[in-house]
């Protein structure tokens, strides 16, 4: 009873959307504050709604019911309990599920965590989000229905696939779905300021919070999944350019512009058009990810047009809201009006450049992804697009956002001071151009690598010169820097951090050309060199785990023959769908890792071996790590806090009451 | 019951959604923009005053801002009018849509007639068994109850001795001994099954068998057969042959076990006694001298033979480390050190969860110089 309990839960989900979407947006337009009133309660509800249901299709798993089709495809009854758990998302309709579940999620939030916004922007913000909630319930319920039955269910399920088995999946699709789905959000946000004509700054503030909580989320999420591959799949590799990458990668970039951009429309009032479009764009991506990763379509086009109906309703979709939105847009665009002036060379017009960049390197990312899948429906013709491409186009663009970064947080609103921004980063550039000189000759390599390293020495210490200017000075007390540190606002320091992460991103990608690979047979007890340390397997053996066999090789990683650490790489056989696994051994020395991997022992005891050492690799993840720390303090940044609006207009009170004497 | 919850639901549903239409009152709060602008010509006086802006700029945004202020207050719609019209068109439309679309959509994709099925609840109570496995469960859970169901222990020990469960199958013919009372045939089957067991091994218990068998019927060959396998592997290799020879001797030549008594003989190196309707034209002592020419050859077939049965055994059933240690063992006396050393490694693998056999797998390897 439980499970069609929730394969209900989730059909009255659908009804209350189709309610929710109509009246409170009916009772926006017409003025009516009980139609609006509904909105709240129905936001809540329904996700309690889907909530059940997503619980009743977990309690299937757990408990082996083989009579659903999504449980007998993807479990089986020897899995480990967090398996179990995690497999509800590992297959495409329980992800769906999980999709409108983080869909229902926002929208319950900004029910309930946006008592300062007016009651008809917040009355149309989730009609839009209802709309967007029942167009994929209904796919969810007619084309991947994770509670289909089976009349005759069979005793054992089919397995979830071995490389899905890792605690990898139990943390990085809800992550990164939370990020993604959050777009829709802004995007709902984007279409209610169309609506209702409140394009304006306060807008932009009630917006920020929801556009940051998912840029940290997909920034967690696609370090996450970067990190995930690169430990699974066994060749040390951590982005491939792949569709299902790029796909996460594009709303992130537009994301960003966004980012920056609503703080310029909450600021100055400027930057309108491009506030609403990147809210519109960065969703839109998010649907086309959904669309290329759940339709099929990267399997094969051919297969995609033998089996069409998912794919289509997805395109449908996809194309009811951009097309939807855009319309909007152009009607409302005449309507727009013009907000705070600036010069060019101020903050605005940095930011401006900065959308600019970003939104180019997202439409290379776009044309890399999307042209191979264009090509092959059109001539049939298989290409694929890999690194290359992707490092001479998305390479280029990238440096100039890298570089102009520090001197755009200099600038002052409305008109900057260009030499002045550019004389305070001379330390920074200083610092970066002898890191760079000292690596080439500590490490030598590629000169790209010094390079590059250099320009991530300078972001991470440029990003932090506009603060310290503020806080420090000669002969100023500690205690007083510290006081000023304290004071400056959380967004600065939430700024400086997520740039100074991009720069240690930076510097982990940049330092690959220096890692040192080795594929070599060894014996038990041979000494390998790999980069500063040697490996020693000291002896291989086989265990048992709960539904795989496999043979690990214990192995002594030694730096001048001390033991610095020791590492299990094995190589893991699943009985149900016949696979092997191997399971990298892997160890963070410093920031590098030293990354190895086994295949099958041979006849003579000898073992292949593929062994990497990766210097400074760690920072890659450590960046991603730092950049969404830097989002959550401006995410704590006073002016974003819940029921901000009548607590700071309390403050502002006071700080009035106490001012006069200046 | 499931519609019970279904009513319920839609119910509580219909109800979040008529609640706050009954309840919202015509009370406006003041507009929350107008807060918003009035913290951000603060917020400007702050950023002017550490230098994010210029005092001239700061002025002029403050005025921006202000403008902003006044456009919104101005235009602050009179919200809240209420139409009692309007409210009840949206109160009877969600009392009916809702209801009306879930079910719709429910009947069309739900499916109400089924319950859950956890997997242990189907494994308890699983009504017609699907095959052998379930069979035999049933069997013996019944003959738990029953122990002295003579008939059930002899349908279901020739079940065991199929699946390759020796030691039941054993106990199964031992059970139906004591209930039905022995009988040859049975106790040829239970010491055999003791056998197989021991992986060939004749033990004191099924020796013991196999000699009551011939306390009834003397010439059983099957027991000779055993007794005399038992000798050779006591180490008594000239009784062995003897008991062979003897077998194979008051045999007919076209008895089936002429040909592995035959086998058993020349690999003891032994000569096996004459056919008795040999072939016309072929002397009988001329044949056993061309054996006995080459008995080399035949004997290592006869070894190989036996080794080769170990060792498909094992492949289907690894779990013996004995067996393992054996084939180990014969491989390297027919100096066969490749095959041996892929059945070490085999044997690891099978026996990957019993360490103590792992170890003296290893040991033996060592000891016969197959590591590395």
């Amino acid at each position: 009873m439980i499970v069609e309990i929730g394969h209900y839960a989730l059909v009255l989900a659908l009804a209350l959307a189709l309610v929710q979407g109509v009246l409170p947006l009916a009772g926006a337009l017409r003025g009516d504050a009980a139609l609006m009133a509904i909105s709240r309660p129905a936001a809540v509800t329904q996700f309690v709604l889907i909530g059940l249901s997503f619980l009743a299709l977990t309690y299937a798993h757990v408990v082996s019911d083989f009579s659903l089709v999504n449980v007998f495809e993807n479990s089986h009854s020897a899995k480990p309990l967090i398996y179990k758990i995690s497999g509800v998302w590992g297959n495409h309709e329980g992800s769906m599920l999980l999709w409108v579940l983080i869909l229902a999620l926002f929208g319950a939030l900004v029910a309930v965590f946006s008592r300062s916004m007016p009651d008809d922007l917040r009355a149309i913000v989730l009609s839009v989000q209802s709309w967007i909630a029942a167009a994929f319930l209904l796919f969810v319920l007619f084309t991947s229905n994770p509670f289909a039955r089976l009349a005759m269910p069979p005793m054992e399920g089919r397995d979830l696939n071995p490389l899905l088995q890792d605690p990898g999946l139990a943390i990085h699709p809800p992550l990164l779905y939370v990020g993604y789905v959050g777009f829709s959000i802004t995007f709902s946000f984007a279409a209610a300021a169309l609506i209702s004509g409140r394009i304006d700054a306060a807008w932009a503030r009630y917006v920020r919070p929801w556009t940051l909580v998912s840029w940290i989320f997909l920034t967690l999420g696609i370090a996450m999944g970067s990190y995930w591959a690169y430990y699974t799949l066994g060749w040390g590799g951590f982005w491939f350019w792949d569709p299902v990458e790029n796909a996460s990668l594009m709303p992130w970039l537009a994301g960003t512009a966004l980012l920056h951009s609503a703080a310029v429309m909450e600021k100055r009032d400027a930057l309108k058009i491009w506030t609403i479009f990147l809210a519109i764009l960065a969703f839109s991506l998010s649907l086309l990810g959904t669309f290329l990763v759940r339709s099929g379509v990267l399997t094969s086009v051919h297969a995609f047009a033998t089996d069409p109906q998912r794919g289509i309703f997805i395109l449908a979709i996809l194309i009811t809201f951009i097309g939807g939105s855009l319309a909007l847009f152009a009607f409302r665009a005449s309507s727009l009006k013009p907000g705070g002036i600036f010069a060019p060379v101020s903050r605005e017009g940095a930011l401006v450049l900065n959308n600019l960049l970003l939104t180019t390197s997202c439409a290379t990312v776009f044309v890399g992804t999307l042209y191979p899948l264009a090509l092959e429906a059109m001539t049939g013709e298989k290409i694929s697009v890999g690194a290359p491409f992707f490092n001479l186009t998305f390479g280029p663009l990238f440096v100039p956002i890298v570089l102009a970064m520090p001197i755009g947080q200099m600038l002052a609103w409305k008109r900057g001071d260009l030499l002045g921004a550019a004389q305070r980063v001379v330390l920074a550039v200083l610092i970066g151009a002898v890191g760079a000189l000292a690596l080439y000759a500590l490490q030598g390599g590629p000169v790209v690598a010094p390079v590059l390293c250099g320009l991530a020495l300078y972001l991470i210490i440029g990003s932090f010169v506009e603060i310290a200017g503020r806080i420090a000075g000669r002969r100023v007390p500690i205690s007083v820097m510290a006081a000023r540190a304290l004071g400056l606002p959380r967004s600065a320091w939430g700024t400086a951090f997520a740039h100074a992460g991009i720069g240690l991103t930076l510097f982990g990608l940049a330092a690959t050309s220096w890692g040192v690979e080795r594929i070599l047979i060894a014996h038990v007890g041979d000494d390998i060199r790999i980069g500063p340390y040697e490996v020693r397997v000291e002896r291989v053996e086989p265990r048992m785990g709960s539904n795989y066999r496999e043979w690990v090789a214990h192995t002594r990683v030694r730096s001048g023959g001390v033991d610095v650490a020791t590492i299990d790489p094995s190589r893991r056989s699943f009985s149900t769908r016949e696979m092997v696994r191997t399971e990298a051994g892997i160890v963070t020395l410093g920031f590098g890792q030293i990354y190895m991997n086994i295949a099958d022992q041979r006849d003579d005891g000898s073992l292949d071996i593929r062994l990497y050492w990766k210097p400074y690799v760690a920072l890659i993840w450590l960046g991603a790590l730092v950049m969404a720390f830097g989002g959550l303090l401006s995410l704590s940044d006073r002016r974003l806090r819940i029921g901000v609006a009548k607590r700071a207009g309390a403050r502002a009170q006071v700080a009035r009451n106490v001012q006069p004497a200046e | 019951m499931v519609w019970v919850a279904f009513a319920l639901m839609t119910g509580a549903v219909v109800l979040a959604v008529l609640w706050p239409l009954g309840r919202a009152r015509a009370v406006k709060t003041r507009d929350p923009d107008v807060a918003f602008y009035r913290s951000q010509v603060e917020e400007i006086g702050r950023d002017a005053s550490i230098g994010l802006l210029t005092p001239t700029d700061a002025e002029a945004a403050k005025a921006e801002a202000a403008r902003r202020l006044m456009l919104v207050s101005g235009d602050a719609k009179a919200t809240g009018v209420q139409s009692h019209v309007a409210v009840r068109i949206a109160a009877v439309l969600s009392l009916i849509a809702i209801p009306a679309v879930a079910l719709t959509v429910y009947i069309r994709v739900g499916s109400p007639e089924f319950a859950d099925q956890p997997l242990t609840k189907r494994v308890a109570e699983r009504a017609p068994p699907l095959n052998v496995e379930d069979a035999l469960a049933r069997i013996e859970s019944h003959l738990a109850a029953n122990p002295d169901d003579g008939r059930g222990w002899e349908v279901v020990a020739p079940v065991y001795m199929r699946m390759g469960k020796f030691e039941q199958g054993a106990h199964a013919f031992a059970e139906a001994n004591r209930v039905l009372g022995a009988t040859p045939q049975r106790l040829n089957a239970q010491a055999e099954a003791l056998v197989y067991a021991a992986n060939d091994t004749v033990t004191p218990q099924a020796r013991s068998l196999f000699e009551e068998v011939l306390t009834t019927r003397q010439d059983d060959p099957t027991a000779r057969f055993y007794l005399a396998l038992a000798r050779e592997q006591a180490g008594d290799r000239q009784g062995a042959i003897d008991d062979f020879t003897r077998l194979a001797a008051d045999s007919p030549p076209d008895a089936p076990w002429q040909e592995p008594v035959r086998r058993r003989i020349v690999a003891l190196g032994g000569t096996p006694p004459a056919v008795k309707e040999a072939p016309a034209g072929v002397p009988t002592g001329e044949a056993a001298e061309a054996l006995r020419a080459m008995p080399s050859g035949d004997q290592q077939a006869a070894i190989r033979g036996m080794v080769d049965g170990l060792a498909a055994r094992l492949a289907q059933d690894g779990r013996d480390p004995e067996g393992w240690l054996r084939l180990v063992r014969a491989y390297s006396v027919l100096k066969e050190p490749e095959l041996a050393r892929t059945a070490v490694q085999n044997a690891r693998k099978a026996l990957a969860e019993d360490q103590a056999a792992t170890r003296r797998v290893d040991d033996l390897a060592r000891e016969l110089g197959l590591e590395g």
